[in-house]
């Protein structure tokens, strides 16, 4: 599943890479090209391989099989101390009895560089990191997210070509969360270094990341920008990991057709033989809702595909700040519901409430088909 | 879940990528390697010489001499006398004194009984088979040719004995009712010891932990007074407090306190503060919310007790059960001094090697000792690796309520138990400034002048705090460095984990065993280490070795707290691993460095059992002393030098604890947020 991104040479290769823990395989044949400057995320749910893979790279844990290339150079079977990259920890791992000055320091020292210029360059660092006057302080006397700024600072400190971030933001709370990712993108084309994070945390990977490559025991699911993996997902894995969707047991119709119990609609251009069983899926937010006079045109907004409308009942409505998150019933799902997320806009605009019939419509090309054996696997 | 079906689950043949080795990760293996060496040197080779030395018997094969008797003229007229042949016709020797040690030597004469070393006659010798052994005088003779000798020298011919290699030694211990009477006295003796302290410590650490009693830090402070003395001493108190001449003799109703009834009351006095810790710990660490949950369900206290309480401490009694067995059973200085003709195994060891120089009866008895001490030893590791992570994050410590009626109770009996070790330091206090117990009951030091006494004077006081220090230096500097290869080197599995079960062999191993080990292994003339033996060095070696266990275990601990990723994160600095090592590992845990030194030094102070075999004339040391001054009877004076080692070891946890502190306050300012 190798993707090469045809604006530039790759920086950083890793090859066929297999590792194995005893007969437990972690990672199983993984290709992937990274360019220059690019800041991509490992995504995917614990135990899929991501950190496995990040510490491959950076050569702490070695893989069984396969190669590691980075800037041309082949790097395999390189301890860490012989290759270029600066990595931040879940936990910081800041040194607790050195000041921030001495943690930012420790790898500028024995450089050949002078004091002064150390000096210099970790005042600078600080700067960068929005912590001037914190260098004579010790770790444990900032809080969680100065102690990763501080952290970020270390890695960075002696121009690495490869920033590694393992999970950076997850022993943070939420709202920290949020600011410090938004700093360290920013820091990040900034410095225009190449930067692999992993994260488990799919909103993180969306917001944060140029390329998503999403990971799934020890196999790469997909690559590609949030919007892609957002609005493409090419496995049922990847559709259902990134986001909400709703799945609905359907059989493959003739090409761009499927159907959900007796109805046939129109989805997005699909392979499966006919008959296949399938299963259909949109997110909820794609659901388009029209009022209960929808048949009538001209009184509400059209419908675009009269195949993909169909009356449902509100079953149940909940408030999610936003927007109302709506269960919706119908005859042809059976017992299935149909999650729908509506703006509060609309649903003033249709008055809905419980129990309330209204048409909805599933646009073509936002209601995808993907095997049925996959979910089942 | 899902996996395309593009791609294939099974890892491709060929070869799997091999690391290229760092400086750091060299540097590292190399000084595990060191340690490692270091652990084979001083354990295991000493160990296989001391077993393959109680698999070894030696015995005077009469069968493989010859000799030729002349006539008066000197002229042999040729016939050929075997030894054994002789030996039947005589009745010179019966069988049991042809079975001999290594040193053993036979005189010949005794095969003619009219020998006279005046007469004219001559006398030819020698071997039926090569590498048989004679001495005429020092010379030793191994060939088969005859050598003729005149009557005089003849009578300085010496046969040597056959070593060959075989259970005799083990069949003789068990046909003989005195030595494997004291495995039964052994296993009495530490079954008794480790019910009554586990009993008394279990109550006594509940008293501090779950009362509101007052002076809980005073008694913490009395119930870890003894680890501090020899566990000798308090055989010297039981002796001026029950002995022939005993201020209290009365209160045992007849019975001699010289045997198990003063080997168990000394056990409890100084196994109590090991049981105590441990008991403490287990029982320090239960869940407040179990407590709630037990009282929210009206359970009594009663059943509290035995379904929440004693199921949380269950790993700490069993722990500490078997933790005090063990140093009961391998323990030698109090049943030497108070165990009177009651025989145990670790004084049978002492008693073969040094009373009757029998070193390969000693092999025999120190192996049948480490059988129950490792015994007790895998059980107690088998029950710590399960008490892991009994308690959870969420925890509530459990804080105890005032209730006026317990706590008094437990008042009186905490009060009880510290008058009883209080008491037993006392007496022995008291007795080194009586004059002349009981018939001059004035105050003096005339007790204290050592010089006058048996067992090295003042010099062994000053050697011993000699072998403290130098133990806490080099045992901390060995133990805490192997420590951090051992847990932060990355790959080169088998190596580490080969590691760890060396550096937790020692804990099994008892002193007596050790020493006697030593022996054999360093003063082996054929031993490039031989030089070793006899200095301050091999007594140095000995205690670091002996006292392994526990600091290695306190150091990981220690290490165990660190981040994992302290290592990762200066190898992408590109920091060399031992700058890391100076600049952060030690620094931060230093307060695990001092405790380890702390006790490092203290058990150098106060071990007998081990250096007891090692010590030379020049290297005599005060816990010796206080064995050798007591053995020759000067019991005032072996009670002064044993309170001066408290007063030592007491000075320097004192010392510990205010370098602990300035330490803690200039180099750890961290930890205060």
């Amino acid at each position: 599943m190798t993707q090469t991104n045809p604006s530039g040479e790759p920086y950083l290769s890793i090859e066929n890479l297999w590792k194995a823990f005893g007969t437990f395989l972690a990672l199983k044949d993984i290709s992937l090209e990274i360019i220059e400057g690019e800041f991509v995320c490992f995504l995917g749910p614990s135990g899929c391989g991501k950190t496995t893979l990040l510490r491959a790279i950076a050569g702490l844990d070695l893989q069984t099989k396969g190669r590691v290339l980075q800037d041309g150079k082949d790097v395999s079977n390189l301890p860490p101390s012989e290759r270029d990259f600066g990595i931040v920890f879940q936990s910081y791992a800041l040194f607790p009895n050195l000041t921030i000055e001495k943690n930012i320091a420790f790898g500028l020292e024995n450089t050949g560089r002078k004091k002064p210029e150390i000096a210099a360059r970790v005042n600078e660092l600080l700067q960068l990191v929005g912590l001037p006057e914190q260098g004579k302080k010790y770790p444990a006397q900032l809080s969680g997210g100065q102690q990763q700024r501080i952290a970020l600072a270390r890695a960075i400190a002696t121009n690495p070509g490869l920033l590694l971030l393992d999970e950076p933001l997850s022993a943070l709370d939420a709202k920290v969360r949020v600011h410090l990712r938004h700093e360290i993108k920013e820091l990040q084309r900034k410095l225009g270094v190449t930067t692999v994070m992993v994260t488990h945390d799919q909103e993180e990977a969306l917001s944060m990341a140029d390329r998503i490559v999403v990971m799934n025991q020890g196999v790469i699911e997909q690559v590609g920008t949030p919007t892609e993996i957002y609005r493409d997902p090419t496995t049922l894995f990847v559709a259902d990991f990134i986001g909400e969707m709703n799945q609905i047991n359907a059989v493959a119709g003739t090409s761009g057709r499927i159907k959900i119990g007796e109805a046939e609609m129109i989805s997005r251009p699909h392979n499966f033989a006919a008959g296949t069983p399938i299963i259909a899926a949109i997110r909820p937010e794609d659901v388009i809702p029209h009022g209960d006079d929808a048949l009538s045109p001209g009184l509400t907004d059209e419908i675009s595909t009269q195949e993909n409308a169909f009356e449902v009942t509100v079953d149940e409505m909940e408030f999610l700040g936003s927007f109302w998150r709506c269960r919706l019933a119908s005859k042809r799902f059976g017992d299935t519901e149909l999650i729908a997320d509506f703006s509060i806009n609309a649903v003033r605009r249709l008055e809905l409430g419980e129990g309330k019939q209204m048409m909805i419509e599933l646009p073509d090309d936002r209601l995808m088909a993907f095997d049925r054996n996959e979910a089942t696997q | 879940m899902t996996v395309p079906l593009t791609h294939t689950s099974r890892m491709p043949a060929g070869p799997v990528v091999k690391g290229k080795l760092s400086r750091d990760d060299l540097i590292m293996r190399g000084g595990m390697m060191v340690i490692a060496l270091y652990l084979v040197v001083t354990l295991a080779l000493p160990l296989y010489a001391m077993l393959s030395k109680s698999f070894s018997t030696y015995r005077f094969e009469l069968a493989n001499y010859e000799f030729q008797v002349s006539d008066e003229s000197g002229e042999f007229e040729g016939t050929i006398l075997r030894a054994s042949d002789l030996n039947a016709s005589t009745g010179a020797y019966t069988a049991t004194e042809l079975s001999a040690g290594s040193d053993g030597r036979l005189g010949v004469t005794n095969f003619f009984p009219e020998f006279s070393f005046r007469s004219p006659v001559k006398y030819q010798i020698r071997n039926t088979v090569e590498d048989g052994r004679f001495l005429v005088g020092s010379t030793l003779h191994d060939g088969t040719e005859w050598v003729t000798l005149d009557s005089n020298t003849f009578r300085r011919v010496q046969l040597r004995p056959t070593k060959s290699t075989g259970v005799d030694n083990f069949v003789n211990y068990f046909s003989t009712p005195a030595l494997f009477n004291s495995i039964k006295n052994s296993l009495w003796i530490s079954v008794v010891s480790t019910i009554v302290t586990v009993t008394l410590a279990f109550w006594f650490a509940y008293a501090l932990n779950r009362s509101c009693m007052r002076f809980k830090g005073l008694f913490r402070l009395i119930a870890m007074a003894p680890i501090l003395v020899p566990s000798l001493l308090p055989g010297i108190a039981l002796v001026y407090l029950f002995g022939n001449q005993g201020m209290l003799k009365e209160l045992l109703f007849g019975a001699s306190i010289y045997g198990p009834i003063g080997i168990v009351i000394g056990s409890i006095f100084f196994t109590f503060p090991h049981a105590f810790l441990i008991i403490s710990t287990a029982l320090a660490i239960s869940d407040a919310r179990l407590y709630e949950a037990a009282t929210s369900l009206r359970a009594t206290p009663w059943r509290t007790f035995w379904t929440v309480t004693i199921p949380g401490a269950r790993y700490g009694l069993i722990s500490a059960a078997f933790v005090v067995f063990n140093l009961v059973i391998t323990d030698f200085g109090l049943p030497k001094v108070i165990g009177g003709q009651f025989n145990v195994l670790a004084v049978d060891i002492y008693k073969q090697v040094i009373g009757q120089q029998n070193f390969e009866m000693g092999a025999v008895v120190s192996v049948v000792l480490v059988v129950p001490a490792i015994f007790a030893f895998a059980i107690d590791r088998l029950v710590q690796s399960k008490q892991v992570a009994q308690l959870s994050a969420r925890s509530v410590p459990y804080q105890p309520n005032p209730n006026p009626r317990t706590d008094r109770i437990f008042l009186i009996y905490c009060s009880l138990i510290g008058l009883f070790i209080v008491g037993l330091l006392a007496v022995c206090q008291f007795a080194a400034l009586i004059k002349f117990w009981p018939y001059d009951l004035s105050l003096s030091l005339s007790n204290y002048q050592f010089d006058k006494m048996d067992g090295g004077g003042w010099g062994s006081y000053f050697n011993s705090i000699k072998l403290g220090l130098l133990t806490a230096v080099a045992g901390t500097s060995i133990v805490f460095f192997g420590a951090y290869l051992v847990e932060k080197s990355n790959g080169f599995k088998m190596g580490r984990s080969l590691f760890q079960m060396f550096a937790m062999l020692p804990m099994a191993i008892p002193g007596m065993v050790l020493g006697l080990a030593y022996i054999f292994f360093f003063n082996n003339p054929n031993n490039p280490l031989n030089p070793l033996y006899g200095t301050m060095a091999i007594l140095v070696i000995c205690s670091v070795t002996h006292f392994y266990t526990v600091s290695h275990l306190t150091a990981v601990t220690a290490l165990k707290q660190m981040d994992r990723e302290f290592e990762s994160v200066s190898a992408s600095l590109k920091q060399p691993t031992m700058k890391l090592f100076s600049r952060v590992t030690v620094p931060v845990c230093l307060p695990s460095v001092l405790d380890i030194s702390i006790y490092l030094f203290v058990n150098a102070m106060t071990t007998v059992s081990a250096v007891v075999f090692l010590y030379s004339p020049k290297t005599t040391l005060a816990s010796i002393a206080v064995l050798n001054m007591d053995d020759a009877g000067d019991i005032a004076p072996a009670a002064a030098m044993g309170m001066m080692i408290f007063y030592t070891n007491a000075a320097a946890r004192l010392l510990h604890l205010l370098a602990s502190k300035g330490v803690l306050q200039r180099t750890q300012a961290w930890r205060n947020r």
